[in-house]
């Protein structure tokens, strides 16, 4: 019993009216938490009830306090019939049992019925008095830290990253069972919305026993989904990454942050060399220096000259399609065993799944970065029998998780990094995907020795009897290797992790654009964010490749082979017009790769997204060439050409849009001019495959660096218009789906976070595969049009987080929803340029050589995870012109940051003076302590008689730009039902969603401002499954959303409330470490 | 094929100034994307008539949503629903409560009931103000009045509490609901030349001074009304032209103060008896409520009719008011000087604003 939660309903304001006769309520509120209910007085006759209750106090076991919510329902009283609900509140508690966390729950809260939506606001307080339990074998797990956050939390450094941890709970859906024929929809929604959160809340509580066995204190990456599977019943599953965190001594000021960041780099710098150095010669090998020779013999023409990259872009495909020419798990298992025995020494190839959630990683973690892993298969939902042991869904993610597994080791790496998994279901068929990054780590966060999770291998896996296909798609590029402390950390993760000898699929190799010792691939996929310290080459954008296939209406079996057999040709195909799209922009890696497959009756739809970049360290892309393969007659010839013509004008365009200009970098190295259309040669995609067609081609150029693609039937020429579709963004805005656009600094606080959900409908019904293509293509563009419209007013821009979700939530209709945030930046670079220059000078005054430059670097690395913006900012400052100064850009400018913050600080003044407005406003955000804001709020306030509501920000990013998080005080993870019996009179499909997402933004934010936060970190929106019966005016939505509450600071006040001091530490701290 | 449902919800509540004026002035979703389109916005940020058409249904809904709170302005500022930065919420107040000068000028003086509501579609013909709009802004004149019109303390101060509008509106409402509250006729042909600004400025000078709340800030009453105890002792003005001496004595006064000062002279001469019994007669009729109705039109067609058929200029007016109501003083049978200067000091200010030459 080690556990007392305590509850004091204080008031209600805008209740609705409950009593037609008076326009009065009579309000009173039950306090449920378990099987115990306390009721507060009736207070009568009046909308804005003071309660003004005692405490109730539950005393209950801490299990119940992890899978329970307390809830509070809101009524009227009725002397003559039952008594009217007005609505509830479902608190979850567990922010309170982490002692970091919140301390108490206090604020108003908005009062929601299923029916009705927000129907008033209660305000409440909540607490909890916990005893401590160290019994060994207790059920719960409280104090274990939950963060949705992909990245290790802004206030807290990773003592140890323990690794992959997972967890499912089923139940049946109270909405399938035979009750809901008699219960009221009401009912029947709050019976949902309560279960899931007692299984959210089970599960959590779960999840953290594993962590603690493990040993650690916190998930961080915790995913987790929820499969409404329908007459089967519902599964919660979550996945995450579990680590031990220490919290960083924060600093209400910022003249303490900078000691306290620069003791944890140091004492993480000597582990690494440490654990390193003995592993240094496997990876470098003898044949490096040898490799560096050649490359400097070789003239520039010829570094660039490299094969088709469409080989090693090839899907590798499950052997017995017979289409893979890259090589699948399987088939290339042989020769990786030589590698497989190098990295024994790893502990991770002891682990069952050497997962990480993480999409974003501390310096150091992440060695090389082999490419995209990802593994799906069909399923025949089944009855789940006994809901304690989900054996069958257990079994079939671990299968999943195996097939990844393989894949990893494929690639010659020996874990995978931004790992997800996800479902998509349609009547009983179910596709379960997985995909992340293989990659190998480094050590230093590591634990040693193998890891027990017995409770798993301790399970059978069951093979699954009905017999449907399974499908697996490996999306290899290609990988990186040799960490070396020598090697720029800008370029260490793009080299291979394999044996060049040994490639797992046919790759084109080159020596690294930026060290010149090791091996890149041409191409990089992959599902992580853009590592902080990586060089590239001007900036992102936003990729997408949009597919529709067709499908036979089918039923059991026959259906889930009919997608399996498809899934292939999909994936290939998606595969394909990223790759285009990718070399379109002229560009050559992707970040953040998400691929989507949704199953409907009549359809599958596929949707990638990524961030296209272009890696300094991987050589230039080629242009494409498109190739007719009957050259007859002349207007074929000419409509080729001037194709030809469009997609040349479209990559140069594309070139300056992002500014990727590297030929010129490149000539600045090596010194000779690069002619730039003989860049471009004349070659079928997948040169490796020795077919027919290869001979028929014209390789007179003798380069073999330009994608081709060959128009022989309608489809290439409708995919080539396909390709060249994609609305150019308007100038000031640029879009990406990872965390921060790669290339841009200089961020400004506005943000902006939307969620937009537009449902098409195909009414005819005979479309072919091309029509439906476009039209999904259009639906995706369009939606992008009208987000660079909305968001005019900030420009210039860029919509970070990009996330669409599609969805087919019946025949006929196509629901995409997307969530995002715009940033604002400051495009001005007069200033950055003053400061770049002093940046320099004090670079140069301050250190000579290069291992003190390196030694800079660990610290900035560092000191860049808590506060990633200040070296992001610096990195546009030296957006200069040598390769040198480009490879250490990172050091230089954020080494800079940290010791020359007047500069800063002149730039923050100037900054103030530029946009005075919005600074001002946002320093009433948080009752700024200057006088002058506090004179202007005091007027507001005056003004405003009532009290107004604290601002909430909430972003899908990690961070806030120009702010610091100081505090995280525990996951949201809300779930909403909302139902309408009068779609009309609510302004149909769109005025009922709209008003539901409103609602749930506004019910976060309370929440939020009740555990003392002012903003929402790492916001998604995980779940929106929208039905409507319009015949009937009945609309139906689910949303599940999630995110981490926190609270920030200003930088601009933290610094000027302490600019003196800071920069004497600084000053100081530099001097010591430098010398 | 068509876009089945459409939205898009940013925490912060997006609003654009443009399309929340086209709601507001009562444009249908279609002829406000025209309106858009018209304005060249398309050409401005590429966009086409379909992101138009789609921002533009996404915008009305949330300016429907929020029109409820908009009722309630001090709700807007402590709702959960819709995150709105201080400043924008000030704006939507502001133009939500802002009205057509054509619009006012209509129902001004006239009884907030569901009658005058009925022909506003005429209001709506003869203004060229959608009816949308007319209603919505009738309605707020009512709204206002029915919430101060109970209050006690000083009703401009009332109106910003309440409404939170920043203070020129709140004095253009306060003589709003003045107006409506002693239903002063503004509707004759005489009174056409007048606008509402200078109505609202009479107002401001009557409620300022001519009510209970002008004279004693304790008084726990309302703003609305006037001073009865006033109305009352302006009845005992009437010897300023019942006294045949005074009234010699009075035109003498003035006449000495004007003489040479002034072109007109010889009409100000002619008419001082029959411009200083207008003005006595409309104090000494006020303390009738239907008298108190025609104050305006009687100081039209009392005093500023003939003075303007005598050609005196703003400034003549003004120095004949000056004397006018200085001479008083010096008269030494006359014991009102108090109630004289709170009535010429509102006369005075209200004819010169009311005087167009």
């Amino acid at each position: 019993m080690p556990g007392k939660l305590k509850a004091k309903i204080v008031a209600g304001r805008h209740l609705p009216v409950m009593d037609r006769a008076s326009d009065l309520t009579d309000a009173f509120v039950e306090v449920k938490f378990g099987n115990t209910t306390f009721k507060t007085d009736v207070y009568p006759k009046s909308l804005n009830p003071q309660w003004n209750s005692e405490w109730f106090k539950f005393e209950v076991d801490d299990k119940d306090l992890q899978d329970e919510p307390l809830q509070i329902t809101v009524l009227d009283h009725d002397i003559y019939s039952a008594n009217d609900a007005i609505g509830k509140v479902y608190i979850d508690i567990d922010p309170l049992l982490c002692s970091e966390a919140a301390t108490v729950i206090s604020g108003w809260l908005p009062i929601y019925d299923t029916i009705h939506g927000i129907r008033g606001e209660i305000n409440v307080l909540v607490k909890v008095d916990l005893f401590n339990d160290l019994n060994r074998f207790r059920q719960s797990s409280c104090g274990v830290k939950f963060f949705c956050t992909t990245s290790i939390p802004r206030c807290y450094r990773a003592v140890m990253v323990h690794g992959f941890v997972e967890e499912l709970v089923v139940n049946e859906d109270p909405e399938y069972q035979w009750i809901d024929r008699i219960r009221t929809p009401r009912a029947s929604n709050e019976a949902r919305q309560r279960l899931i959160f007692l299984m959210s809340g089970e599960l959590q509580r779960k999840i953290g026993l594993k962590v603690l066995e493990m040993g650690g204190n916190a998930v961080v990456g915790y995913l987790q989904c929820f499969d409404l599977e329908g007459e089967t019943g519902l599964v919660v599953r979550a996945i995450g990454t579990a680590c031990t965190l220490e919290k960083i001594s924060t600093l209400t000021s910022a003249s303490t942050t900078h000691p306290s960041n620069s003791s944890p780099s140091k004492d993480m710098k000597e582990p690494i060399f440490g654990e390193e150095a003995p592993g240094n010669p496997l990876f470098s090998g003898p044949p490096t220096p040898l490799r560096v020779q050649t490359f400097s013999s070789f003239s520039p023409s010829k570094s660039y000259s490299r094969q088709s990259s469409s080989s090693d872009t090839e899907l590798s495909l499950t052997p017995k399609t017979g289409m893979g020419s890259g090589g699948s798990a399987g088939k290339d298992a042989g020769p990786l065993k030589a590698l497989m025995r190098q990295q024994t020494q790893s502990a991770l190839e002891q682990r069952e799944y050497p997962f990480f959630t993480l999409t974003s990683f501390p310096p150091g973690f992440l060695l090389h970065v082999g490419g995209v892993v990802n593994a799906r298969s069909v399923k025949l939902l089944d009855r789940i029998h006994n809901p304690d042991e989900p054996e069958t869904r257990d079994a079939w993610w671990e299968e999943i998780r195996q097939e990844i597994k393989c894949h990893a080791k494929a690639l010659g790496c020996h874990a995978v990094v931004g790992y997800s998994e996800s479902t998509s279901i349609c009547e009983e068929v179910c596709i379960l995907s997985a995909s992340g990054t293989a990659v190998i780590l480094g050590s230093r966060f590591m634990q040693d020795g193998p890891l027990d999770t017995d409770h798993r291998l301790s399970r059978q896996p069951l093979v699954f009897s009905t017999g449907a296909e399974r499908v697996e798609g490996d999306m290899g590029s290609s990988i990186s290797l040799g960490f070396e402390e020598v090697a720029p950390p800008g370029c260490g993760f793009c080299h291979i992790p394999y044996d060049e000898l040994n490639i797992p699929f046919p790759a084109q190799l080159t020596n690294c654009y930026c060290c010149r010792r090791y091996k890149v691939p041409d191409v990089l996929f992959t599902t992580i964010d853009l590592p902080t310290e990586a060089n590239i080459t001007g900036k992102g954008c936003l990729i997408q490749a949009r597919l529709c296939r067709t499908k036979k209406k089918a039923q059991g079996e026959g259906n889930a082979t009919a997608i399996s057999n498809l899934l292939p040709f999909l994936e290939y195909e998606l595969h394909t017009q990223l790759m285009n799209k990718l070399k379109l922009r002229g560009m050559n890696a992707l970040f953040g790769l998400r691929i989507q497959i949704s199953v409907g009756e009549t359809m599958l739809l596929g949707l990638a997204s990524a961030t296209g970049v272009y890696l300094t360290a991987l050589p230039s892309p080629g242009g494409i060439q498109i190739a007719g393969k009957t050259p007859s007659d002349i207007t074929y010839e000419q409509h080729i050409s001037n194709m030809q013509k469009k997609i040349n004008d479209t990559i140069a365009k594309n070139k300056e849009i992002y500014e990727v200009n590297p030929p010129e970098f490149v000539e600045e190295v090596i010194g000779s001019p690069i002619p730039e259309p003989r860049q471009r040669s004349r070659l079928f995609r997948s040169q490796s495959e020795s077919s027919d067609d290869v001979s028929e081609l014209d390789l007179s150029y003798g380069k073999k660096d330009a994608f081709v693609l060959e128009i022989d039937d309608t489809d290439a020429v409708e995919d080539i218009h396909a390709l060249l579709t994609d609305f150019p963004t308007p100038p000031g805005f640029y879009s990406c789906n990872t965390e921060i656009m790669p290339g841009i600094q200089n961020w400004t606080s506005a943000i902006q976070m939307f969620t937009s959900v537009r449902v098409f409908r195909l009414n005819n019904a005979n479309l072919t595969n091309q029509g439906l293509n476009k039209i999904f293509s259009e639906l995706c563009e369009n939606l992008l049009k009208s987000f660079y419209f909305k968001l005019r007013s900030m420009v210039p821009c860029c919509l970070c987080h990009l996330n669409f979700t599609v969805a087919i939530p019946e025949d006929e209709l196509i629901q995409v929803a997307v969530t995002a945030v715009a940033m604002s930046f400051d495009k001005e670079q007069t200033l950055e340029n003053g400061r770049q220059s002093g940046d320099k000078t004090l670079i140069k005054a301050i250190t000579e050589n290069d291992e003190q430059l390196q030694f800079s670097l660990e610290l900035n690395a560092e000191l860049s995870s808590p506060n990633p913006l200040s070296s992001t900012k610096g990195l546009s400052d030296v957006s200069g012109s040598h390769l040198s100064a480009r490879a250490h850009s990172v050091d230089y400018s954020s080494f800079a940051d940290r010791c020359s913050s007047w500069i800063e600080q002149l730039r923050l003044k100037a900054h103030i003076i530029r946009r005075g407005s919005v600074k001002t406003t946002s320093s009433l955000e948080k009752a700024s302590p200057l006088p002058e804001g506090r004179s202007r709020s005091l007027r507001r306030n005056r003004s405003y008689s009532g009290s107004s509501v604290a601002v909430v920000k909430m972003t899908p990013l990690s961070l806030l730009p120009g702010a610091k998080i100081i505090k995280y005080l525990g996951i949201i993870n809300m779930f909403f039902i909302r139902e309408t019996t009068s779609l009309r009179e609510e302004g149909g499909v769109s005025g009922f969603l709209h008003t539901f997402i409103a609602e749930v933004f506004a019910m976060v934010r309370a929440h939020v401002a009740a555990l003392g936060g002012n903003a929402v970190v790492s916001y998604s929106m995980k779940e929106c499954v929208f039905m409507e019966n319009p015949n009937k005016n009945q609309a139906q939505c689910l949303i599940n959303v999630s995110g981490d509450a926190v609270i920030f600071v200003r930088e601009s006040e933290l610094e000027a409330t302490s600019v003196q001091p800071q920069s004497a530490t600084t000053q100081t701290s530099n001097g010591g470490e430098g010398t | 094929m068509s876009v089945e449902l459409d939205v898009f919800v940013g925490n912060t509540t997006i609003m654009d100034k443009e399309v929340y004026q086209l709601w507001l002035n009562g444009y249908t979703v279609n002829d406000a994307v025209k309106v858009r389109i018209e304005g060249g916005i398309m050409e401005e940020c590429e966009a086409s008539a379909e992101v138009l058409l789609s921002d533009t249904m996404d915008q009305y809904r949330t300016f429907q949503m929020c029109e409820r709170l908009l009722h309630h302005p001090a709700k807007l500022a402590n709702q959960l629903l819709f995150q709105i930065p201080p400043d924008r919420q000030a704006m939507l107040i502001e133009r939500y409560y802002a009205f057509d000068d054509a619009f006012v000028r209509e129902v001004l003086g006239k009884k907030l009931s569901k009658g005058t509501k009925k022909d506003l579609d005429d209001v709506s013909a003869k203004t060229g103000i959608m009816l949308k709009s007319c209603r919505r802004q009738f309605d707020n004149f009512k709204r206002v009045f029915k919430v101060v019109e109970e209050l006690k303390g000083p009703l401009v101060e009332n109106i910003r509490q309440h409404f939170l509008l920043p203070d020129q509106l709140a004095r253009d409402y306060a003589a709003i609901v003045f107006f409506a509250n002693n239903r002063f006729e503004t509707g004759k042909k005489k009174l056409q030349y007048l606008t509402f600004h200078d109505f609202a400025f009479c107002a401001g000078q009557l409620i300022n001074h001519w009510t209970v709340g002008a004279v004693d800030n304790m008084m726990d009453d309302m703003d609305v009304d006037l001073d009865k105890e006033f109305l009352q002792d302006l009845k005992d003005l009437k010897i300023l032209i019942t006294d045949k001496d005074l009234l010699d004595q009075h035109k003498s006064l003035v006449c000495t103060a004007l003489r040479g000062k002034t072109n007109v002279f010889n009409e100000m001469e002619a008419n001082f008896k029959n411009l200083s019994r207008s003005l006595v007669n409309i104090a000494a009729k006020l303390i009738n409520a239907k008298d108190v109705r025609d104050f305006f039109i009687d100081l039209v067609e009392k005093f500023i009719e003939p003075c303007r058929s005598d050609k005196w200029t703003s400034i003549d007016v003004n120095l004949y008011l000056i004397h006018y109501t200085n001479s008083v003083h010096i008269l030494d049978t006359f014991k009102h000087h108090g109630v004289w200067n709170r009535y010429m000091g509102v006369i005075k200010s209200c004819i010169l604003r009311m005087y167009h030459e």
